[in-house]
């Protein structure tokens, strides 16, 4: 086993996801078949081989300083379960 | 037992970029709430982000000129964190391969003390957006997020352990903001936020290598509230430490009404980023002619003007460094010379009442006494037209209204006495209303010379030419 039921559950508390116990199970079974798979692919020698981070081999897009226009308010807002005054409402986020 | 502080500054500086980061939404300061947003700044699926070139050559240029080496080859990272003010549900960055790297800066510390401080990296990322808590004035279970600023471009530039002490942090950040407004990279506004700070700060026993356990300070909108937020933080690891007590690695908020730190309560896990290399983004690869060609367009930078500014108007270095912290200061300036080539009266000037005049708002460039009007008025004192007394009251004018000085003089009559003849007379009448004084004067009281002139100048409402005053008063005197 390389990750425990508590390492997907640290991980899922992260992605604010939640599961019930036998679910974190299931899951910690399935990411350790993950793993294994990785471990094939940790075997293949890349001596020599420089790492990439992107499949394809393209640098610099870059785009120009120029604005453009953007959404009315209201469209920026069209999918907000709620909003009020031209902004998204969220459950109050108690700072500090 | 004595303790020495070791501090390390991240400043955070808006860049003055007219678009966003990594979309075409403009990065204006305030506006109505979400109105500068599109699918990619609000984090919808399926978009992508696409760089500015701009942005790149704003950390490049801030990099060169702080001696920074450039990472020929950049990613970008994602930094994955939960916050509403963050709609993809990470902050596109840089983490293992920064822009720049190991760079310096030379501050110049009281009595001539150069010190270097080192720059750890710089890096690109996006700005989040920002939170209410209350709409209009009420604060109900409900938080309010304005996506406005989400992607306007931020530079990360971090510093070495270096400072060692709440001056040298707030002079670092001062040359750091002088150095950025010359690049016209960043506006350096720290009250709106445009140039931000956080501190890391830890104390250790003198003379000891390893570093004590550090405390995070953030919320400090001037360089006044950085000093004394380090000066309140040293005091009280220094009590905690000389008490025996463990210093806690935290995040401490600076309350600027209670003049204290206070610990922010830290979120479990809040510090698992799970960086990784973001897949929407393609490599940036930076070639040496890229960097020749941004080092070429570089500016002069405050250093070079300060020194110019001796070297080519003659004037005191005290001078050239109260003149030359801000590239607005220091353009007034030398638009003035250029129009009245008296470096020193400009100087005076600038320094005296226009700097007085300004107060907290600093902004010369929109001030109501131009250049023009500047050298207009110290013209008009070196031709003899008004006297420096006078020009006072041409000045704080000029200030008013915006008139040239010319016209306030003549609308006013301030124009300068100097008819011989005339200020005899006047000088006749103040010895005949003072006969007693005369006569002390006469019998060896220096002292009484002072009150007569003064009483001359007041007879003159001011106007009279006081060196001609002076030498006629002193001839009269001589009897």
């Amino acid at each position: 086993m390389k990750i425990t039921i508590k390492d997907v559950a640290h991980v899922a508390a992260l992605a604010r996801l939640q599961f019930k116990e036998d679910e974190l199970e299931a899951m910690t079974a399935q990411l350790n078949g993950i793993l294994d798979s990785f471990d094939k692919l940790q075997t293949v020698d890349t001596t020599g081989v420089e790492p990439s981070t992107h499949a394809v081999d393209v640098s610099n897009a870059f785009r120009d300083d120029r604005v453009r226009p953007s959404l009315t308010p209201e469209a920026a807002l069209a999918n907000a379960p709620e909003a009020e005054e031209g902004c998204f409402k969220v459950p109050r986020i108690i700072e500090v | 037992m004595d303790f020495e502080p070791v501090i390390g500054l991240e400043v955070h500086a808006q860049m003055l970029t007219d678009t966003k980061i990594f979309c075409n939404c403009s990065t204006q300061f305030g506006g109505e709430p979400n109105t500068r947003t599109c699918p990619v700044c609000l984090g919808m699926p399926g978009v992508l982000p696409v760089a500015n070139r701009r942005v790149v050559e704003f950390v490049l240029k801030t990099a060169l000129a702080t001696g920074c080496t450039i990472q020929k080859y950049n990613q970008f990272a994602r930094k994955n964190y939960f916050y509403p003010d963050l709609p993809k549900g990470y902050q596109i960055s840089q983490f293992e391969l920064p822009i720049a790297t190991a760079g310096y800066l030379d501050l110049e510390l009281e009595g001539a003390v150069k010190k270097r401080i080192g720059i750890t990296r710089i890096h690109m990322e996006e700005d989040a957006g920002k939170l209410m808590h209350e709409i209009n004035g009420i604060a109900g279970d409900s938080s309010f997020v304005d996506l406005n600023r989400t992607g306007v471009p931020l530079m990360e530039i971090v510093s070495e352990p270096d400072i060692r002490s709440p001056r040298e942090a707030v002079e670092y950040l001062k040359t750091m903001r002088s150095i950025v407004q010359y690049l016209e990279v960043c506006d350096g506004n720290m009250e709106q936020g445009s140039f931000r700070c956080d501190a890391n700060i830890s104390l250790r026993p003198k003379g000891r290598e390893k570093f004590g356990t550090k405390v995070e300070l953030k919320n400090m909108n001037s360089f006044r509230h950085v000093e004394k937020a380090i000066e309140f933080e040293i005091e009280r690891q220094r009590d905690m430490l000389e008490d025996g007590i463990e210093i806690m690695q935290e995040t401490r908020l600076w309350d600027e009404k209670r003049e204290e730190t206070f610990s922010m309560r830290s979120k479990e896990e809040a510090h698992d980023y799970r960086y990784f290399p973001d897949p929407d983004l393609v490599p940036l690869v930076i070639d040496e002619d890229w960097i020749a060609a941004v080092r070429a367009g570089l500016p002069e930078l405050p250093r070079q003007r300060r020194q110019r500014f001796i070297d080519e108007y003659g004037i005191p270095g005290y001078d050239a460094d109260v003149l030359t912290v801000t590239k607005q200061v220091a353009d007034y300036f030398e638009a003035a010379v250029k129009l009245h080539n008296q470096p020193k009266a400009v100087s005076n000037w600038i320094m005296g009442d226009i700097m007085r005049s300004l107060a907290d708002s600093r902004d010369i460039a929109s001030f109501a006494v131009t250049p023009v009007h500047l050298a207009g008025m110290i013209a008009l004192i070196d031709k003899g037209t008004i006297s420096g007394k006078i020009a006072k009251k041409v000045f704080e004018q000029m200030a008013e209204t915006g008139k040239m000085p010319e016209s306030i003089v003549h609308e006013q009559g301030l124009v300068q006495v100097s008819d011989s003849g005339e200020l005899e007379k006047a000088v006749q009448a103040v010895l005949d209303a003072n006969p007693q004084m005369v006569e002390d004067f006469r019998s060896g009281k220096d002292k009484v010379f002072g009150f007569l002139m003064g009483q001359v100048m007041k007879s003159t409402k001011g106007k009279g030419n006081p060196q001609l005053l002076n030498d006629i008063l002193r001839k009269q005197l001589a009897g």
